[in-house]
Formats: C-alpha cells, sequence, structure tokens
C-alpha cells in the first residue's frame, strides 16, 4: 500500500511531461505548406547556396564582355496564392496578373510614381508630345519596331487591336473590361500605330493598355478563342513578347519558365535568369519564413504578416532576405452603412430608403471615427506594411489633401466623441449601451462589424471595437472567409456586397493613378441595391448631392492641376461626411533574397514589371 | 440518467431485506463500476486534473478578473511573468484570462457536443439493433447518408439557413453555441449507431435477455436495463474521443468564421491564432495547447477507466 501514492505521483508527472510534449505538437498545428517540392529540386542546392553565401560570384563570364541571358540561373518566385490562368483577361487575381507578366507586356508600364514607362510602345503619348489629344478625345500610340513574339512572328498593331475585340466582346466575359469600356473605337493608320478614340473625353488616356490589365495577346494565338470559346483557349501556355515563355503551368501549383530568346534585349543580356519557377501555395507567413529564414525562395509576395512576427525575422542577424515596401493606393477602411441592415426587413434589408438607426446620424459616425487612433493601429500591427489613414488618398501626392492630419487619440478625445453622443441625444441606458428612440422604435446602438477571416483583420477587430465600447456601444465582431466575403454570389448573405451588417472593413484603392473611376464608386448611381444586382461600387449606400456635383465636374475638368483640386474635395468630403473611416495606407510588402538584385519595386503596377532587369 | 435506477443485477427479492438485517447493501452496477474504476490509478489521476480543469475554467474567471480584451501595446508580446502569468499576446491582451475564458467555452462544447452525439448514436443504434428489418433497413440507410454526407459543405449550409435565426432566437453567443454544439453532434453520431446496433444485435440474442423475456420485461426496459448497461464501454470510449475531436472541430469551424464571434476565445482558436508566434512568443501557443492537451488526455485516460469498470466480465 504504500508504494502506491508514489506510483501515483510518479504516474501524475509522466502524465503532465507527456501532456507538455504533446502540447508542443498541438502548438504547431498549421499544416505549414511544404517548401516547393520536386518541380524545383533539381536546381535547389545551388541557389541555397548562392544565397547564403550573400556575395555571389557570378558565373564565370569574360569580365569585360556584354552580360548574357541566362547567366544568373534559376530564380524562384512565391506567391502563396497559386496561379491558376496565364491569360490576364480571365484573370482571377494579382496572382494570375503576375504570373503572366512574365510573358505578357502592356503597351506601357507604371513606375512606382505612378508615371506611364514604355514597354511594347517607342514612347508614351502625352499631351505635349501630341500623343493625346489635348481635349481628352483620342490618344495615338507609337509602337516598338522589331519586336518578336517567342514563336519568332512579329508584334503589330493587329495585335493590340485584336486584344481590344477579344476584351470587348461580352461573350469573353473578361475581368479587366473595366479599362477597355471606353473605347469607342481602336483603328491601326499603320503597322506600328494604334489610335484610340474615347466615347466620353477621358482625363484617364492611361486606362487602356497599361499595366497588368492591359497586356497584348497574341492574334494570331488567340483568334480562333475569342467570346464564347475564350474558355477552351491556350490561357496556360500564352505566346508572349516578354522575357519568359511557358514551360509548363501546373494550375494552382507551379509555373515554371524560360528565358526568350526572341526577347527584343535578349542581346543586352535579358532576362539575367535562365529559367524561373513560379510556385503558389501555403501562407504568407511561411512565405516569410521561405525569403528569411530558409532562402528556400528568392522572391516571397504580398507578406501580410503581423508586424511583429514579420519585423524580427527580417531584421533577423541570419535573415537570407530584405524587406521591401512601396506605398501603394490601398486603403485599408471601415465602411459605414448608412442603410439597416436588420434581418427582419427581407427584401429591403441594406436597401436604400431604409435609413440606419443610428448610423445615418452624422455626430455618430462623427464620434465613432474619431476614437480610432489609427496611427497607433499601423505601427502595432502593420509596422513597415502600412501607415496610419486619415483620407482617401495617400498617394499620389497631388491628390493628397494638406488640410486632414491625423490627429493623436486621447482621453480628451473621448471625452469629446461621448459629449457629440449625448448631443445627439444617444443617451446611456442602465446597460451602459446608449440608445435613443427613432421613429417610435427603442434603438440601442449594438453594432455588427464583419470583415474577413484573417488573424490581422481580426486584431484590427478587436482594436476597433476596444475603442467603440468605451463610448457605450456594443461591438459584435464577424469574420467571414475571404471566399465568400468577395463573392458575387447572389445567394449568399455574408458578401461584402449586401453589406447586412452595420461596419464592416476591407482593402481597395484606384487602380491607376488617375482616381476618376475610383471617385464614382461614391456617386449615388453606384449605390448597390437587390434589383441592381449588388452591382456598382457604392457599398456604403450613401448618397451625397455635392459629391456627385463635383464627380460631374471631375469628369469634364481637362486642367490637371483643377481636376487635382477637384479629387482632393471629393477626398475632403468623403472624410468629412465620415462615408468610410479610413484606417491604414497600405503598401506593399515582399521580400527578396539579398542575392537578388535590380528590384524596384512598385505600388502602381505588378511586381514583376521589370523582371527583364532582376539579376543575382 | 435512467440506468442510475438500474436493478442490482444479483438482488435478493425485497422481502428478504426487510427479514434480514445482516444482509450486506446491494451494490448497484454504478457503485461496482466506481470500486472498479477506482483501482485504475491513471484514470483516478486524470479525473482529478478534469475535475481542476473544469473548477479552474468555471471559477478561474470569477477570481481572475483581468479583461480578455483589454488591449495593451506597452505589454505587448510579454512572456509569462508576476503581472501576467501566462504572458501577453501581440496585441496585450492577458493570455491566463483569455485561457480560462477560452476553457468555458471548448470544454462545454465539447461535453455538450459528444453527449448530443452519443445521444442520437445511442437512439439509432438501440432502435434499428433491437427491432431490426425495415427499422433497421431505414436507420442504417440514413446513417450511410449521413456518414457520405461531404462535412463541411453540410457545416457551410447548416450554418447559413439556421445561423441567423439561432442569433436572433439566442442571442449572438448562445445561438451560435447551439448551432455548434448541434452541428457537431449531428455529424459525429454515426459510428456510434453503428457500435450500438453491432452489440445489441449480438446480445438480444443472448441468454439474460430471453429470461428477461420469459419473467415479462417490457421492451423498453429490457433495452434500458439489460442490454444497454453492456454496450456503454464501445460507447464511452468512442464518447471520451469524441471530446477531443469536438474541441478541434469547433476550433476549425471559428477559424473559417462559422464559430463563436473573433473575439471569443475558445482554445482551438487561441491555437489558431497563436501559431505565427511560435518562434517570437511560444508562450501564446504553450498555455492552450497544454490545456488542450490535458484535457483531452485525462479524458481519454477516464474513459480507458470506465470502460474497464464497467465491462460485466471484468467484475471483481
Amino acid at each position: 500500500m504504500l508504494g502506491q501514492p508514489k506510483k501515483l505521483l510518479v504516474m501524475i508527472s509522466t502524465l503532465i511531461i507527456v501532456a507538455l510534449a504533446l502540447s508542443a505538437c498541438g502548438a504547431a498545428p498549421a499544416p505549414t505548406p511544404a517548401p516547393p517540392p520536386a518541380a524545383t529540386a533539381t536546381t535547389a542546392p545551388a541557389v541555397v547556396q548562392a544565397t547564403a553565401t550573400a556575395v555571389p560570384p557570378p558565373p564565370a563570364t569574360p569580365t569585360k564582355a556584354a552580360p548574357v541571358a541566362g547567366a544568373c540561373g534559376s530564380l524562384k518566385i512565391l506567391y502563396w496564392q497559386a496561379a491558376t490562368i496565364l491569360n490576364p483577361h480571365l484573370a482571377q487575381g494579382t496572382k494570375d496578373f503576375d504570373a503572366s507578366r512574365l510573358v505578357l507586356e502592356p503597351l506601357a508600364a507604371m513606375n512606382p510614381d505612378g508615371v506611364p514607362v514604355p514597354v511594347l510602345a517607342a514612347e508614351v503619348p502625352t499631351i505635349a508630345n501630341g500623343g493625346a489629344a489635348k481635349d481628352f478625345t483620342t490618344i495615338t500610340w507609337k509602337l516598338k519596331q522589331g519586336v518578336k513574339w517567342s514563336d519568332g512572328t512579329d508584334f503589330t498593331a493587329d495585335d493590340v487591336i485584336f486584344t481590344y475585340n477579344y476584351a470587348s466582346d461580352e461573350k469573353t466575359a473578361v475581368t479587366t473590361a473595366d479599362s477597355f469600356s471606353n473605347i469607342k473605337t481602336i483603328e491601326a493608320p499603320d503597322k506600328f500605330t494604334v489610335k484610340i478614340t474615347w466615347k466620353d473625353p477621358n482625363p484617364n488616356f492611361y486606362e487602356a493598355f497599361v499595366t497588368g490589365l492591359g497586356t497584348i495577346l497574341q492574334k494570331k494565338q488567340f483568334e480562333a478563342f475569342s467570346g464564347a470559346k475564350a474558355k477552351d483557349g491556350p490561357n496556360l501556355k500564352p505566346v508572349g513578347t516578354g522575357p519568359f515563355m511557358v514551360r509548363e503551368m501546373k494550375p494552382d501549383d507551379v509555373v515554371t519558365y524560360d528565358m526568350n530568346p526572341n526577347y527584343r534585349d535578349f542581346k543586352n543580356g535579358k532576362p539575367c535568369f535562365k529559367d524561373v519557377t513560379f510556385k503558389g501555395g501555403g501562407d504568407a507567413p511561411s512565405a516569410a519564413k521561405a525569403v528569411f529564414q530558409t532562402g528556400e525562395a528568392d522572391y516571397g509576395w504580398n507578406l501580410q504578416v503581423e508586424a511583429s512576427v514579420l519585423v524580427p525575422m527580417a531584421n533577423a542577424a541570419d535573415s537570407k532576405g530584405i524587406l521591401a515596401t512601396a506605398p501603394g493606393p490601398n486603403l485599408e477602411r471601415l465602411l459605414v452603412n448608412r442603410t439597416n441592415p436588420d434581418a427582419s426587413l427581407g427584401d429591403k434589408r441594406s436597401e436604400p430608403g431604409q435609413p440606419h438607426p443610428f448610423l445615418s446620424d452624422l455626430k455618430v459616425r462623427q464620434a465613432l471615427a474619431m476614437v480610432i487612433d489609427t496611427t497607433e493601429m499601423a505601427k502595432q500591427l502593420y509596422g513597415p506594411a502600412g501607415d496610419g489613414a486619415c483620407q482617401v488618398f495617400a498617394t499620389p501626392k497631388a491628390i493628397v489633401s494638406p488640410n486632414i492630419k491625423c490627429s493623436a487619440v486621447t482621453a480628451d478625445t473621448f471625452a469629446a466623441a461621448n459629449k457629440l453622443l449625448d448631443d445627439a441625444g444617444w443617451a446611456k441606458g442602465s446597460d451602459g449601451i446608449r440608445h435613443k428612440t427613432v421613429g417610435g422604435k427603442d434603438v440601442k446602438m449594438n453594432i455588427v462589424y464583419q470583415t474577413t477571416v484573417n488573424s490581422l483583420r481580426q486584431k484590427e477587430q478587436a482594436f476597433v471595437k476596444d475603442a467603440w465600447e468605451k463610448l457605450g456601444t456594443k461591438v459584435e465582431l464577424k469574420s467571414v472567409p475571404a471566399g465568400v466575403y468577395f463573392s458575387s454570389d447572389e445567394a449568399n448573405p455574408d458578401t461584402a456586397a449586401k453589406f447586412f451588417t452595420d461596419i464592416e472593413m476591407f482593402t481597395s484603392g484606384p487602380e491607376s493613378p488617375d482616381p476618376t473611376n475610383y471617385l464614382k464608386g461614391w456617386t449615388c448611381g453606384e449605390i448597390k441595391t437587390k434589383a441592381g444586382k449588388w452591382s456598382g461600387n457604392n457599398y456604403e449606400r450613401a448618397c451625397n448631392k455635392d459629391y456627385d456635383a463635383l464627380f460631374d465636374q471631375l469628369t469634364k475638368e481637362t486642367d490637371a492641376a483643377k481636376r487635382n483640386d477637384l479629387a482632393i474635395k471629393m477626398n475632403e468630403l468623403i472624410i468629412k461626411d465620415v462615408v468610410i473611416i479610413p484606417l491604414v495606407a497600405r503598401k506593399s510588402v515582399s521580400g527578396y533574397s539579398k542575392a537578388l538584385k535590380g528590384i524596384i519595386f512598385n505600388g502602381w503596377d505588378s511586381e514583376e514589371w521589370n523582371i527583364a532587369d532582376w539579376a543575382k | 440518467m435512467s440506468q442510475a435506477q438500474a436493478t442490482p443485477l444479483n438482488l435478493p427479492s425485497p422481502r428478504m431485506l426487510d427479514t434480514d438485517d445482516f444482509i450486506r447493501k446491494p451494490r448497484s452496477l454504478w457503485s461496482n463500476a466506481w470500486r472498479q474504476f477506482k483501482h485504475h490509478r491513471m484514470a483516478m489521476a486524470c479525473l482529478f486534473v478534469l475535475i481542476g480543469l473544469v473548477l479552474v475554467t468555471v471559477f478561474g474567471p470569477l477570481v481572475y478578473t483581468r479583461r480578455i480584451d483589454g488591449i495593451d501595446f506597452v505589454n505587448a508580446s510579454k512572456a509569462p511573468e508576476l503581472d501576467h502569468p501566462f504572458g501577453t499576446d501581440d496585441i496585450g491582451r492577458d493570455m491566463l484570462a483569455r485561457v480560462l475564458w477560452g476553457g468555458r467555452i471548448s470544454l462545454s462544447v465539447g461535453v455538450a457536443s459528444v453527449l448530443g452525439s452519443i445521444t442520437l448514436g445511442m437512439m439509432v443504434g438501440a432502435l434499428s439493433g433491437y427491432f431490426g428489418g425495415k427499422l433497421d433497413t431505414g436507420l442504417m440507410r440514413l446513417t450511410d447518408l449521413f456518414l457520405s454526407l461531404p462535412q463541411l459543405p453540410f457545416l457551410l449550409m447548416v450554418i447559413y439557413l439556421f445561423r441567423d435565426t439561432l442569433r436572433t432566437a439566442f442571442g449572438p453567443e448562445t445561438g451560435i453555441f447551439l448551432m455548434i454544439v448541434g452541428v457537431i453532434a449531428v455529424t459525429t453520431w454515426m459510428p456510434v449507431a453503428r457500435l450500438v446496433r453491432a452489440s445489441f444485435l449480438s446480445l438480444k440474442q443472448k441468454e439474460f435477455v430471453e429470461a428477461a423475456h420469459s419473467v415479462g420485461v417490457r421492451t423498453p426496459n429490457i433495452i434500458m436495463r439489460h442490454i444497454l448497461p453492456n454496450v456503454l464501454s464501445p460507447v464511452i470510449v468512442a464518447a471520451t474521443i469524441g471530446v477531443g475531436g469536438a474541441i478541434i472541430t469547433e476550433s476549425a469551424l471559428s477559424f473559417l468564421g462559422l464559430g463563436f464571434p473573433p473575439d471569443v476565445p475558445s482554445w482551438g482558436r487561441l491555437l489558431n491564432d497563436g501559431r505565427d508566434f511560435l518562434e517570437v512568443a511560444p508562450h501564446v501557443l504553450f498555455f492552450p495547447g497544454l490545456f488542450v492537451s490535458l484535457t483531452v488526455i485525462s479524458i481519454n485516460y477516464i474513459g480507458d477507466g470506465m470502460r474497464d469498470a464497467l465491462d460485466p466480465r471484468k467484475t471483481r
């Protein structure tokens, strides 16, 4: 009997040890995606070594001779979302645009300052050089001569016109339709000139055929697959003019490329890489590990990882990579629903004409907006990946309002916000939650606040909730898988477009430095409705006649300075009216191997926009 | 439970009890089982661990009153220290408070959904095994149907159909609790039903059942008192494994955004949220992981002990 308690003790301690061991297993539950498998295995050792030594001795090339294309060996790019198609006009996301950009090129790219630079065009048409008409009605592109497709045939204006015909055919159902929708006619006066006439004067004349949205398809290859047959086209192996050509594509997994010997700068030693592996899959944290810790990947895209994880990893003494950020147009924002999302309204839920019981009150919106310390939020949660935002634009500088500054949030701010709510008649009830009788009904400030499933966003939610609950509101958080949230599924009640909550959060931004199309999204005509199948871009269902008047002026104004002034005014109006609550001006964040050279990080175009210049 | 009042198996007739004061107090099935159970030392140790865990999660938040959502960037990602015994996460929320609160959710979801699942499974299995015939065919095809349902799409459908209804009826947290428990129960009862059916098929032929029939015991009593206790041991083992599974399923649902609101810290969610911090702040993962493991291990050992204790062939 004496021995028993002892045995029991031993057993308990064994149990605890086992538990500890198991908890360590439990601690790493994430199905951390395996490093790129077989496809890249053959070249892996050499590359890892090169990155590890940090100063890669270039393979024995004659020192004085011109650089030789293919001298840099293999390049491994890791995207945690895998590419599914290489026809950018049918692309589903950035990953597809970027993967196709190695092969297909637009007439001009946007540089990091939002200024177009020629790619397939000989020069960028401007009003100064006569390429763009002063009244914004036409634009004429001169193409480079002597450019060849990777199959050896010539690139001509016919290909550009074909691309327009392909993309403007509704049956093709391209995802890039917006960038072609303002074109009235397109013609080729000669083999190397393309003249575009706009439906209406279009001040954003770099709308078509610029950036990844406007890459040119080869007429010869795609001619038979326009319209309804688009899905059967050679979308996994397009022939391009770019520095690389597709060797093999496995959708949703990996794309391998070889350098293109017909590339126009091939004789000048471009591209430096002989082959490229564009591997997809995993998640952002594992991509960061692959770049900074293991060096498995030379380039890791969109490392949206919590700052407290990413920064130590990138700055570690043995880090194999560099963290690159570029200010971009994207703004993480809270959208304030002006319509009533109450489920009991049935079909009238979140429809115009059903004002929101408390968010239609400007003072409530102001109070909610002022207590969020966006600077602190960006610093703590985003770190290098974003700055606190207080207005719609963070770039380009010309349309950033000088009159809006982020102010620090202190106890005084909360006092002021509380006073605003008190003044507006929203008194705290016995449960501490503000309420008021609106339209004969007692309305409590219960806020449902949705966003996508993403641990960073969930922390933003916690941050906002913390501030708002101090004001005497009750905040219920909701997270929806991104696939559902951003889908256009009409049957699903959880989409961002339906907006069946009070507040929602996501990131969006203008696609081009000219903000006209983007600003259009807040006009009354863009309001999402059930009848309109939730198309349009006015998620907030806010309608302001002053704003619409400014927008009308913007579409007619042709003077650049005045246009910028108008954009600033609209920017300020959105903020004053608290249509959205800006949170973080996000930057593109990617990581690349310390051995990699020539990367110019770009927030306005594909990150691979200058991949021909990359070297090792 | 109705079995609690089960007739003692070797009961002298009541009249004899009245006349004979010296007869030893009869041992019921359950007191017998308890005597057996006490001899299983691991099971006893684990029982204490589990009771400890339950007490800690139930009363812990009353004693340790720090907020589960208090954001404090100054003290973010702190390793365990006196002020924050379990450290803090990367936005400075106290991990001890979150782990304690998370335990309430994880344990109650785990236990409630398993209870639901075995109740459903035993009902279907017992009916199907005892009565056989068309009822059996029908119920077993239903079981096959549920087994072949792709779980995730099914969950998605159920959740989209009923979330709002339940939310408005019971409030966001209770409503979602009921929904998750229900959903887990409805998708996990099938193995139990098959187990119970198989045991019933063999047991209903046994002599003691015939004997019960011949003395005129009614069918519900035969099922509940004579066959069911003999079927319990595999069911209990299945149930104990199920608790761990249910805790994990809850976290998976929360991770997909279909479970509790994202700021409700269940253990599974804490693990999911912490997985990126393995290197920077391992304590964020360690404590929820420890608690989940302790719970699952304890319940498994308790199940082991109960199986031995309830096995009628193993009576000492």
